[in-house]
Formats: structure tokens, C-alpha cells, sequence
């Protein structure tokens, strides 16, 4: 659009007229991109305003007679049913338990909803509630209650999963993604994109000359360590997130965002395993918007970063833990980073899913 | 991991670009063609590396952004069909046609499904033989062998339930197109790797010799780009024309023979539209009558559809590297990947899609 006087002139653009994004849902509202943050700001933030809720965390912290619980809860959708490293049981016992974990919560109790098509194999089902129970019984939490539904053949995609979850969180420690500052490390607990690679591998039956393992763990031990780490300086720990749907570079905009800072990354000590690059070379995918299942991201006061590193690096699911950026005045709400060349680029936020590119 | 890290090296990309700076004494208009290649300029920066003198400019080589709305139209129409599945290359499903895109039809109900490998369309109709299986065949002379491949294997199969809708651009007639153009400032191109390594130079040799006009073959590593940029800066600082290979590793002078085998079988050479230039005479490929049955636009009753482009578009400037993707009023305003007004907004391959996930900061400062 330009002026010319006071007179408006529209710039006529041959290219068609947007499409609006208001009207139907699409995969892309489920990616965690833009279209679900879009779809949480419009249609469930203004029904539900409460404090809890506002925080906008991977988990709802509420005080009850002076105990901080955190409830949280999760969908497990995942195609196929066994991967790699998992299935969609532990799945979804490690995808609650790490959301409880990363508000700082000891996960103590989880509820499991179970949506089953008709027709699905009960050995299958026995299968997955075994891994379930296994996973719960490893992460130290209970199943305490649960419900399940049967849909008619074809109304439901074999199985879905719904669990539920909720911890304690000790008296003093406040963790938030609006809490990152200019100058903080971030953390982050290993290598990026090994959940969504193997998942697609495996989905796409593309065969890589080793195997690809969903990282699918329980993240809370690993949160122990880090809390152990700045026992004395809790406050230097801002936060810490699971970087899953939507990859690192979702989870760290959102940060950038809600804490109105930038953030720096630098992309050679971006820990990516050779496969997992070679398959989204191959792919035309960024890994930083691949999802994980086992990793954390830790934003850390600058003065107590190398001993939190230190700490992730002892745990075995943080040995290849690395500080991959810093927190900035500059350029607030984006995420850039440095490459090899020693130029900068941003790593935006994707509208929905990410599309393997043509050639 | 070989043949990536050494291309990315820091050291080696600094060492070609402060040879570029010492070899450049006057003003230069470079094209890369290739969507890839300005994917990898934008992703790396590397316009911030080169001298001031010279000037990157991107062209139309990204094969999602020059699809026809007609044939995006036509797919969603044919998706929309019942008991037909539609499969297509990932980053077109989310380009606009005129009302509306394949993942909002796919929302509708339609069977729409991403495929890596045309011929795994081909799977999809040998195992439902109840249902109609259309590929969306696009994309340049890299994907066309294989989408060939696709048409050729479905008929020796004998498959009657698999088509293509055939959208196929050919390089050289645009690099013809934008030469002859009265506003053309290009003054040397880097040559689209991946085409060449299917269809070999030759035609890029002659594009050097009528229009006494440097070329290089570059690769889609920053050090291949760069040093691609190298080579045409000495060429045009010595006065010189000629056709040069950086991309050795993959492209030779005559190309995958057996590619250009199947291509010839398959398709023939026709006039083609491109989205935002309007139409190209012999710039396209179709298939040929041997492969009628196959051919979407004939198995199919389809609305003859014609949408008209106006030729002032901006989009039509950037893809022909006249303007840049940053000079449009719209972009990163009324211009997102989230409301693309125009296709090169769309795949990330599209220059307007590049600046924009890459390089808004700068453009901001």
C-alpha cells in the first residue's frame, strides 16, 4: 500500500487474495506452530481466562492449602502405534511426566484415557498398557484412575491416548517462560530432532543405514540434577521446557516471546546426530523444528550455566548436554542465529507443519 | 558428514569471498536460478559476505512458486472428486489457488497425500485399484525424470487407475525469456546444479554464446554458491563469456543419459505458463499421445479454466529478479507464510519466503 498526497492507492497484486486461516480446522492448528498458538489465543484463552491458565506453561501451577500442585495434561495421537525407541504407551507416560517436571514438579499421580476403535487388537492394546504400566512404574508415578471409549470403526485412528498428570513443586521455586533476562545460557539437554526422524522413518518406511531411536524418556531425574545444581541460586534458573511438537525453535520463541528478549543461538554446537541430519538434509527439514521426546531446554543465569551444564552432563540423559545460545536486548520476540559463516539469520516460528520441500 | 561440512566450512567460505572482494572492481548483477540456491544465500547470509559492487538477484527457479493457479485449481477440483486420491509433492499443498489450497480441501475430506517419490503414487494405485490415483506431477528437469518414470511404469504395468496433472517447467527457455527481456539487468547467472546434472550444458552453452553472457553451474553449498560467484566475477572483470562448471561433483557436460532417456519417452516439449511471468513459448513439458490415458487433464470432465494474472504483479518482478522480495509493500505485512499473497511466499524455496523466515531482522535494522 503507498500514498500519494492523501489519496490512497492500492497496489494491485496479481497473486490471489489470502486465503482466511479462521474457518476450519487444519493438521497445521495441531503443529504447534503459529496456527495452534493462533487457535489457543482466540478460541480457549478468552473462554477460560484464569490465572493458572495465563501463565501459559507447559504446566497449570495452583495452591492448594499452602501445597503447589502442577497439573498438566496431554493427547498422544502418535503414527505408528511401536516405533523405534517407544511406543505411544511410554509415550505418553514420558510426555506428562516431562511436562510436569519442567515447571519443577516431582510427578506423583496420572490419570489415562484410552480411545479405541472398534476392531482394534486386544494384544496390541495388552501390549501398549504393559510399556504404559512399565514406563509409569520406571518414572516412579502411579495410574490411578483411567476411562476408556470404544469409536466405530473408521471414527478413531486405531488408538488414542489421553493422560493426565500431577506433582508436587517445592515452596520457592518459581520457573516461568516469561522469566528469561539479557544474558542468560540456554541449555539445552542433547541432540535435536531423533523423536520426529524416527517417527517418520518409520511412517515413511525410509531406511537410513542405522536406525533412529525416539529419545522418548522420563525427564524429572534429570531436572533433579539441574535443581541440585543451583540449590543455592534457585532463582537463576528461569526455565525449562521439553522442546517437543514444533521442535526448539517453537519452545524458544515462545520464550522470547513471553520474556520480551531476543535469543541467540549458534548453530555449530547445535548437537544433531549424523542421521538425523542426514535424514533432513535428504528431506529438505530443519531439524530445530523436529519434535523430541527426551530433551530439555534450560534458560540459566549466566552465573550458574556452567555448573547446571555440568550437572546435565553427569545424568545420563543430559551427557550431551550443550549451551547453545544466549539471551539478548536485541531484536526481542526472534530468535537469530549465527552460523558456521559467521552471518546471522532468524529461526522463525512455523505457521503449521513442516512440508518436505520438492527438490 | 562428508560433502556437507567442507562446503560449510567457515574458513573456506571467508577465503572465496575476500578473493571476490579483491577480484571485483566494478558493479555486478548476478541470478542464481535455482530456488535452493537462494534458499542457501538467505539461510547462510551469504549477500552479506560479497562486496557491495555486487548485486544477488534470484530467479525464477522455484517450482512451487511458478505452478499455475489453473493447475492448483484443477488439483483441488480433482481432489475433491470422490473416490480419487490426490498425491503430491509436500510444500504444494499448501499453495494458494484462486478460492483455496489441497490441505483445505484435504480438511474437507479429500484423500490428499504426500508423497516423496512419484512413483510411490504408482504403489498407491497398484494397491487400491477401486480407487482413481492422480499424481501432481511438477517441479523443473530435476523431478521430471522421475515423474516419467511414474507415467512409464503405470503403463507397462497397464494401470488404468493412475494419472498425472503435468505442470513441468524447463530452465534455458526462461534464462531465453528473461535475456530478451528490454529490462533484463542480469549480467551473469549461476546455472541451477540439479537441472544440469539431468539434462548436462549444452543448452547452457548456447544460452553463453547467443547472448555473450557468463554462466557458471553452481551447487546449493554456501562454498559452492560462493565460489560459483567467484568464477562469474572473474569472467566478467576480464571481459570474458563463457560457460563454466563449479558443481563437478554431480553435473557432466552431457548429463544422466538414461534421465534424459525416459524424459523423451515420456513427455514432449510444449508452451507453459509460468505463475507470475505469464506464458513461455516451448518451456514446458506435456505428456505425449502414447500417454493420453495417463494424462489428468484427459481422464478427467475438468472446468477449462483459465485465470488471468495481471502482468504489473510484484511477484512476476521478483521472479524475474527485478525487484526484490523486501521492495513489495506487502511483505511481511499483509504478506506472511501464514496469508502468502502470492506463491513465492509460499515454499520455502520462494524468495519472499526466504527473506522472510531468514532475514526479517536484518531487513528491520
Amino acid at each position: 500500500m503507498s500514498t500519494k498526497g492523501s489519496v490512497e492507492i492500492k497496489v494491485e497484486l496479481s497473486c490471489p487474495a489470502p486465503l482466511p486461516v479462521k474457518d476450519t480446522i487444519l493438521l497445521g492448528h495441531g503443529s504447534g506452530g503459529k496456527l495452534s498458538a493462533a487457535l489457543i489465543r482466540d478460541v480457549f484463552l478468552p473462554a477460560f481466562q484464569n490465572p493458572a491458565l495465563a501463565r501459559m506453561d507447559d504446566q497449570a501451577l495452583v495452591d492448594i492449602n499452602g501445597q503447589r500442585l502442577a497439573i498438566t495434561t496431554d493427547s498422544f495421537v502418535v503414527k505408528p502405534l511401536f516405533f523405534p525407541g517407544g511406543d505411544i504407551g511410554s509415550l505418553s507416560v514420558h510426555g506428562t511426566v516431562n511436562d510436569l517436571a519442567m515447571g519443577g514438579a516431582t510427578p506423583l499421580f496420572l490419570a489415562a484415557a484410552f480411545i479405541i476403535e472398534e476392531g482394534f487388537s486386544i494384544d496390541e492394546l495388552r501390549r501398549i498398557v504393559s510399556s504404559l504400566q512399565r514406563a509409569a512404574h520406571d518414572a516412579g508415578v502411579q495410574v490411578v484412575t483411567g476411562d476408556t471409549k470404544v469409536v466405530e470403526k473408521g471414527k478413531g485412528d486405531g488408538l488414542f491416548i489421553n493422560t493426565t498428570g500431577i506433582g508436587l513443586v517445592p515452596n520457592g521455586l518459581e520457573l516461568s517462560a516469561d522469566r528469561a533476562r539479557p544474558g542468560d545460557k540456554i541449555l539445552l539437554s542433547g541432540s535435536i530432532g531423533d523423536h520426529g526422524i524416527a517417527i517418520l522413518a518409520q511412517r515413511e518406511g525410509l531406511e537410513f543405514e542405522t536406525e533412529i531411536q525416539s529419545d522418548s524418556a522420563a525427564l524429572h531425574t534429570l531436572v533433579v540434577a539441574i535443581l541440585a545444581a543451583v540449590s543455592r541460586t534457585t532463582s537463576d534458573l528461569r526455565c525449562m521446557r521439553d522442546p517437543t511438537r514444533g521442535g526448539v525453535s517453537s519452545t524458544l520463541n515462545e520464550i522470547a516471546q513471553q520474556s520480551r528478549v531476543g535469543i541467540e543461538l549458534e548453530e555449530s554446537v547445535l548437537p544433531i546426530r549424523d542421521q538425523v541430519r542426514g535424514a533432513c538434509e535428504l528431506l529438505g527439514l530443519d531439524p530445530l523444528y523436529v519434535a523430541n521426546e527426551g530433551k530439555l531446554i534450560a534458560i540459566v543465569a549466566p552465573d550458574s550455566a556452567n555448573a547446571v551444564l555440568q550437572a546435565m552432563r553427569d545424568h545420563p540423559l543430559g551427557a550431551e548436554a550443550q549451551i547453545i545460545g544466549t539471551v539478548s536486548k536485541k531484536n526481542a520476540g526472534l530468535v537469530t542465529m549465527r552460523t558456521p559463516l559467521g552471518t546471522t539469520r532468524i529461526v522463525d516460528m512455523l505457521a503449521g507443519d513442516q512440508l518436505p520441500r520438492i527438490c | 558428514m562428508k560433502y556437507l561440512d567442507e562446503y560449510r566450512d567457515q574458513r573456506i567460505a571467508r577465503a572465496l569471498a575476500a578473493e571476490i572482494a579483491q577480484c571485483t572492481n566494478q558493479p555486478w548483477v548476478l541470478m542464481e536460478i535455482c530456488g535452493g540456491q537462494t534458499h542457501t544465500i538467505m539461510r547462510y547470509g551469504l549477500d552479506e559476505l560479497l562486496p557491495r559492487e555486487i548485486e544477488l538477484v534470484h530467479g525464477p527457479g522455484c517450482p512451487v512458486c511458478v505452478t499455475p493457479l489453473e493447475t492448483v485449481d484443477k488439483a483441488i477440483e480433482i481432489a475433491l472428486l470422490p473416490n480419487v486420491t490426490l498425491v503430491s509433492y509436500g510444500d504444494m499443498l499448501r499453495v494458494p489457488g484462486s478460492r483455496s489450497d489441497l490441505l483445505r480441501a484435504k480438511a474437507q475430506g479429500a484423500d490428499v497425500r504426500i508423497a516423496y517419490s512419484p512413483t510411490e503414487a504408482v504403489k498407491i494405485a497398484r494397491a487400491n485399484p477401486d480407487r482413481r490415483i492422480v499424481f501432481l506431477a511438477i517441479g523443473f528437469e530435476t523431478t521430471a525424470p522421475a515423474n516419467a518414470m511414474a507415467a512409464w511404469q503405470a503403463k507397462r504395468e497397464g494401470l488404468t487407475n493412475f494419472s498425472m496433472l503435468v505442470s513441468h517447467v524447463l530452465v534455458p527457455p526462461a534464462i531465453r525469456a528473461l535475456m530478451v527481456s528490454s529490462s533484463n539487468r542480469v549480467q551473469g547467472f549461476i546455472a541451477p546444479g540439479h537441472v544440469c546434472t539431468v539434462v548436462g550444458c549444452q543448452e547452457y552453452e548456447e544460452l553463453v554464446r547467443d547472448f555473450r553472457i557468463p554462466i557458471v553451474v553452481g551447487g546449493f553449498e554456501p562454498v559452492d554458491i560462493l565460489q560459483a560467484v567467484l568464477m562469474l566475477i572473474r569472467q566478467l572483470e576480464s571481459g570474458e563469456a563463457r560457460l563454466e562448471n563449479e558443481y563437478v561433483r554431480s553435473v557432466s557436460y552431457q548429463g544422466n543419459l538414461p534421465a534424459q532417456q525416459i524424459m523423451a519417452e515420456v513427455f514432449e516439449v510444449a508452451d507453459q505458463k509460468w505463475r507470475g511471468i505469464g506464458s513461455i513459448p516451448r518451456s514446458g513439458l506435456r505428456l505425449r499421445r502414447e500417454y493420453a490415458a495417463y494424462d489428468a487433464n484427459q481422464v478427467f470432465d475438468l472446468s477449462d479454466l483459465t485465470i488471468d494474472e495481471p502482468a504489473e504483479c510484484i511477484s512476476a518482478q521478483v521472479l524475474q529478479g527485478l525487484k526484490k522480495p523486501t521492495d513489495c509493500p506487502a511483505f511481511g505485512m499483509r504478506c506472511t507464510p501464514e496469508n502468502p499473497l502470492g506463491a513465492p511466499m509460499v515454499s520455502t524455496e520462494g524468495a519472499c519466503a526466504a527473506y522472510y523466515h531468514y532475514r526479517r531482522h536484518s531487513v528491520a535494522s
